[in-house]
C-alpha cells in the first residue's frame, strides 16, 4: 500500500548555513500514528512545516497522499490538517467563524453540520459564539484541533498537541486521536511528554541534529531496547553480591536488603529461572519480588545519549 | 481555482471592518468631513475659481483620492500583517491556495473597503458642495484602479513590515506628502514652472488630475496619460507580489 507520507532525501538548509534536515527519508503508513520524537531544535517542526508547504525545502522529494507536496501543492495541502505548536489564533473572531474560515481556506463548501460535529466532539459547541480571546488555554489548543479538522483531512499533524495542557484534558485528546485513527485518520504527532508517544503512537520516529537515528514499531522497540529489572527483597541483609552470581548482571541495594537483576525484556524467561534456581541452590531466601519495564522515555534518552556519545 | 479559499479570505477581513467599523469607516469620513468644512466652506469662500471651478468642488476629487489612497494602503497591509504578527499566517501557508487566491482575497477586500469608503465621503461632500460628475464611468473606473493598485502596494508593504511603526512610515512619510504636493488643493498650473516640472515626477500628481477630469473635464495632465502612469503602478505592485510568493520574501523561510 502506497505510504501517506513519503519523505526521499530531504535535507533543509537555512540562509545562514545551518543544515536543520540531513537526508531524511521516511514513510509513513494509512491510518497509523507515528510519533517523531527529539531533544528540542532536532528538526521536528521544521520536518513538519516543510510538509505542511510553511517552509521551503532545500532539496529532496516530499508527498502527501500520493501527491508531489510542490508540482500537486493543491492536492497535497488539501489532504493535511495541521495542529502547530504555537496558540495562535485570531483574537477576536468568533470560535465559530474561526473554524468556518479554515475549512474555506482549504476549498471545501460550507458544511454546517461538519463544524457542529467537530465542536461537539471537542467540547466546544457552547462556546461557538464566543470571542476566541475569552476562550481558556485549554479550549484554544482544542480550537487548533477543530480548525485543523475542519476540512476533514486524511492526515493530522499535531505539534506538541498536549503542551501545557492539563492531564485531564489531555487524556480527552489522547482518546479523541484513537477515535481520529479509527476513522482512518493518519497521525504524525510530535511530544515532549514521551508517556504520550508510549501511550498512542503505533511507531516511533527518533530525529536528532536534523538526522532519523531510528524509525520502529513501538512494540518492537520497547521489547528490543527495553530493559526490565527484577528486584528480590531478602529475608536476610548480604554483605555482598554471593560469588554464584558473580557473572550474572545482579546488583545489591545499599541497605544489603534487596537485589536487583537488569535484563533485556527478550531473555526474560531462561535469566530469571536460572537468577531464582541459584538462588534456592545457595540458600538465599527472598519475601517479595517485583519486575519493572523501563518506558520508552528511558529507551529514547538512552538511544539519543548513545547517538551524541558516538 | 480555490474559490472558497479565496471567498473565505474575502469575508474574514469584511468582517474585520464590520468589525471596526468606527476606524474603518467613520474616522476617514470624519476627517474628510472636517477638510470639506475648513478647505472647502470656511477659507474655499474667499478662494476664486479654478479653472471655472468652485474651490469647494475642486477639491473634491483630491480629498476623495487622499482617503482612498491612504485607506488603500492601511487596510491591505494591516490585512497581511496581522496574520504574520498573531502567527496566523500558518494557515494561509499550509492551505491549498495559490498566491494569485491570496492576493485576491486580501486586496479584493482591501479595495472593496475602499471603494465604499470612497463612495461614503463622495455622498457626505454633498451635504457641504454642490458638485457633478462629467463622466461617471471614468470616475468609477479610477476608483476601482486606483484602490486595486494601492492595496497591492499596500499588501507589499504589509510583507515587508516587522513591526507596526514601518506600516505607518509609508504612507505617513511617502503617501501624505505626496499627495498634498500632487493638486489636491490647487492646480500645478498654478506653481512656478521648476516646480510644475518637479510635480510631474509625482506619481499622485497623475492619480488626482485623471479623477478630477472624471468629475469636471479639467485636468493637469491629459486623461490618457494619468491611465497609463496607474496602469504602469498596478503592472510595477503586480510584479513585487509576484517576487514575493516566488522567493517566498518574510512568508516562507
Amino acid at each position: 500500500m502506497q505510504p501517506d507520507i513519503s519523505v526521499k532525501n530531504l535535507n533543509k538548509v537555512y540562509e545562514g548555513g545551518f543544515q536543520a534536515l540531513k537526508n531524511i527519508n521516511l514513510e509513513i503508513n494509512r491510518g497509523e500514528i507515528f510519533a517523531l520524537l527529539g531533544p528540542n531544535g532536532a528538526g521536528k517542526t521544521t520536518m513538519i512545516s516543510i510538509i505542511c508547504g510553511i517552509t521551503n525545502l532545500s532539496s529532496g522529494e516530499v508527498r502527501a497522499a500520493g501527491y508531489d507536496i510542490v508540482k500537486d501543492y493543491r492536492k497535497a495541502r488539501g489532504t493535511i490538517g495541521l495542529v502547530p505548536q504555537e496558540l495562535n489564533t485570531d483574537s477576536f473572531e468568533t470560535v465559530w467563524n474561526a473554524v468556518s474560515f479554515s475549512r474555506g481556506l482549504f476549498g471545501k463548501a460550507p458544511n454546517p453540520a461538519h463544524i457542529e460535529k467537530v465542536l461537539r466532539d471537542l467540547s466546544l459547541w457552547d462556546k461557538r459564539n464566543n470571542r476566541i480571546m475569552t476562550l481558556s488555554g485549554g479550549m484554544k489548543r482544542r480550537l487548533m484541533i477543530a480548525k485543523a479538522l475542519s476540512h476533514e483531512p486524511r492526515i493530522l499533524f499535531l505539534d506538541e498537541p498536549t503542551a501545557g495542557v492539563d492531564v485531564e484534558l489531555r487524556r480527552d485528546m489522547w482518546e479523541m486521536v484513537r477515535k481520529l485513527r479509527e476513522d482512518g485518520v493518519t497521525i504524525i504527532l510530535t511530544t515532549h511528554y514521551i508517556e504520550e508517544a508510549e501511550e498512542m503512537a503505533d511507531r516511533i520516529g527518533v530525529i536528532r541534529q536534523g538526522e532519523i537515528i531510528l524509525v520502529e514499531d513501538k512494540d518492537q522497540l520497547m521489547s528490543k531496547l527495553g530493559k526490565k529489572e527484577l528486584r528480590l527483597q531478602l529475608q536476610n541483609k548480604l554483605d555482598k553480591v554471593p560469588g554464584e552470581l558473580i557473572l550474572e548482571p545482579v546488583e545489591l541495594s545499599e541497605d544489603g536488603y534487596e537485589l536487583i537483576y537488569t535484563f533485556d525484556s527478550q531473555q526474560e524467561q531462561a535469566g530469571v529461572a536460572r537468577l531464582l534456581r541459584t538462588l534456592g541452590d545457595i540458600g538465599i531466601e527472598y519475601r517479595d519480588l517485583r519486575t519493572r519495564e523501563s518506558s520508552l522515555e528511558e529507551i529514547f534518552v538512552g538511544l539519543v545519549h548513545e547517538q551524541a556519545a558516538g | 481555482m480555490n474559490f472558497y479559499g479565496v471567498k473565505a479570505i474575502y469575508n474574514f477581513e469584511m468582517s474585520r471592518m464590520r468589525r471596526t467599523l468606527m476606524q474603518s469607516v467613520l474616522s476617514p469620513v470624519i476627517s474628510t468631513c472636517l477638510y470639506f468644512i475648513v478647505f472647502g466652506s470656511a477659507i474655499g469662500s474667499r478662494m476664486g475659481n479654478i479653472d471655472s471651478i468652485e474651490y469647494a468642488a475642486y477639491i473634491i476629487p483630491g480629498l476623495v483620492m487622499l482617503s482612498l489612497l491612504m485607506q488603500s494602503i492601511s487596510n491591505a497591509s494591516f490585512g497581511i500583517y496581522m496574520p504574520k504578527f498573531s502567527g496566523t499566517i500558518y494557515e494561509v501557508l499550509s492551505a491549498p491556495v495559490s498566491y494569485v487566491e491570496v492576493v485576491l482575497g486580501y486586496v479584493g477586500a482591501a479595495a472593496t473597503k475602499s471603494v465604499i469608503l470612497g463612495l461614503i465621503i463622495l455622498a457626505t461632500a454633498r451635504l457641504f458642495v454642490d458638485y457633478s460628475v462629467l463622466h461617471p464611468f471614468w470616475m468609477l473606473s479610477f476608483l476601482v484602479l486606483t484602490a486595486v493598485t494601492f492595496s497591492m502596494f499596500g499588501f507589499i508593504i504589509g510583507i515587508w513590515a516587522d513591526g507596526f511603526e514601518k506600516l505607518q512610515i509609508v504612507p505617513m512619510m511617502i503617501v501624505t506628502p505626496l499627495t498634498f504636493l500632487g493638486g489636491t488643493f490647487y492646480s500645478i498650473d498654478m506653481l512656478p514652472e521648476i516646480w510644475q516640472t518637479i510635480s510631474l515626477f509625482n506619481p499622485v500628481v497623475y492619480l488626482i488630475s485623471g479623477f478630477r477630469w472624471a468629475f469636471y473635464g479639467v485636468s493637469d495632465v491629459h486623461v490618457g496619460i494619468s491611465v497609463g502612469m496607474t496602469l504602469l503602478f498596478l503592472v510595477a505592485c503586480m510584479g513585487g507580489i509576484w517576487w514575493i510568493f516566488k522567493t517566498g520574501y518574510r512568508l516562507r523561510t
